[in-house]
């Protein structure tokens, strides 16, 4: 099967490589790229763990191949703190609210809360869990990420 | 979880997709459904040609007095248009009920019909908008009714070399209500039954009641007999209860380890009346 080059820019760096189609997002990330943020939780699209911006919007890397993302911009946990290395307020507000314990599903909390306040900007604690419905914490930490959200979106995140 | 290889083609326009699905290739749009089936190997498609970014099949518009929906709007697109919240707010609703934020930013409309999962929610709101479904292949076009294109489980009247191009939804009218209403399956979130009604209310009679259901069956249907028992009649709680219990006659109801048949009977009785009664509490 035909290999394609594709051209990606990602946390703002144009990215070029040639790729099987059968290639997963998440797999180019992580092993041609070394982007190892995005983790890979259970590979069913149901634990967003692998959540990363495609185009401003989350999405959930391990189901997309790579050639899809052609020309597009990316946007992975790597990327979201400037380049001083000043935390994005979501990033300071999961650590002010000690919001994870292992820290596996972390980048992909952070990923999508970022998109839930961006979208509503005063979400009540009903919406902050219904839009982290995608996202799967088997520490079963939620109410400390509720509480980061909710605290990032008080600080205008 | 490695899908088998295949060719993949991101075309420029629907012509040249239309050309090559005639050929033999198989249509990717959100890939919310194929390529987890794909990473399973339930599914492996030779060619893969890629309709999600074709902006000739994104698009929302109204025209002749009707809503058009390019199959390749996403979930976030319709929850998210105004058009949509004010005209028909039956469509742009259902879709927050699907998946989550970031499978509404992948999945579309046209895809979920295409697949007709018999779970997925999206058919149950188009039988109770009697929306009509616009069929394209390299050949020419074709519009079918909802009730013509759903005819079993994952089986549509799509023939090799069609896709879906478009969905029709109706304007409705202020004194139109509609709602869905849904039992999830708590992890997957799919629907164990979901429910849409559409009913337009006048001086405290019902008329043109629609009711569409998903998740009871193989395949979507609309309730005609819940339809027929509420037309022309007040709509007391007494009637909504008596009218909600037929919406299972003569279905052959599934039955898998989430929910035996009976259950599954009991959840669409219980939420076609809820469905009945939110969508009363919206009509003028």
């Amino acid at each position: 099967m035909t290999k394609q080059i594709i051209s990606v820019t990602i946390n703002g760096a144009r990215q070029t490589h040639e790729v099987e189609p059968r290639l997963l997002l998440i797999h180019y990330l992580r092993e041609t790229l070394g982007l190892t943020g995005a983790h890979i939780g259970c590979e069913t699209s149901l634990c967003g763990a692998c959540t990363v911006e495609l185009n401003g919007k989350a999405i959930k890397s391990c189901s997309m191949f790579a050639v899809q993302a052609n020309g597009a911009e990316i946007l992975t946990i790597e990327g979201l703190a400037s380049a001083d290395g000043k935390l994005h307020p979501m990033q300071e507000a999961f650590w002010n609210e000690h919001a994870l314990q292992c820290g596996f599903c972390t980048p992909g909390m952070i990923m999508v809360s970022k998109q839930l306040v961006e979208r509503n900007p005063h979400p009540t604690d009903v919406e902050i869990r219904e839009g982290l419905d995608g996202n799967l914490c088997r520490c079963t930490g939620y109410q400390h990420i509720v509480n980061a959200v909710r605290a990032a979106a008080k600080a205008g995140a | 979880m490695i899908a088998n290889a295949f060719d993949y083609t991101a075309p420029q326009s629907l012509d040249e997709a239309l050309t090559l699905i005639g050929n033999g290739a198989k249509p990717l749009s959100g890939g919310m459904s194929l390529i987890p089936m794909m990473k399973l190997r339930l599914a492996s498609p030779e060619h893969l040609v890629d309709l999600g970014r074709l902006k000739e099949l994104s698009y929302i518009r109204e025209q002749d007095g009707e809503l058009h929906i390019g199959a390749a709007i996403t979930y976030y697109e319709l929850e998210s248009s105004t058009l949509l919240l004010g005209k028909c707010p039956l469509i742009a609703e259902t879709a927050t009920h699907i998946g989550d934020i970031q499978v509404r930013n992948m999945g579309t409309l046209g895809g979920s019909v295409a697949h007709a999962d018999p779970a997925a929610d999206y058919p149950a709101t188009l039988q109770a908008l009697e929306a009509k479904i616009v069929l394209r292949s390299a050949t020419g076009a074709r519009t079918l009714s909802t009730k013509d294109f759903f005819l079993d489980t994952f089986t549509t009247a799509l023939e090799p070399g069609e896709i879906v191009a478009e969905i029709i939804v109706p304007i409705e009218p202020g004194l139109t209500g509609t709602s869905y209403q849904k039992f999830r399956q708590p992890a997957s979130g799919f629907a164990m039954v979901g429910i849409a009604a559409r009913i337009r209310q006048q001086a405290g009679t019902l008329s043109l009641i629609r009711i569409g259901v998903t998740g009871l069956s193989g395949s979507s249907y609309r309730a005609t007999n819940v339809e027929a028992a509420l037309e022309g009649k007040q709509p007391t709680e007494e009637n909504i209860r008596a009218a909600s219990a037929l919406v299972g006659d003569g279905v052959d109801a599934s039955a898998d380890l989430h929910a035996s048949a009976d259950y599954r009977q009991h959840l669409a009785t219980i939420y076609t009346a809820k469905a009945i009664r939110a969508a009363l509490s919206r009509s003028a």
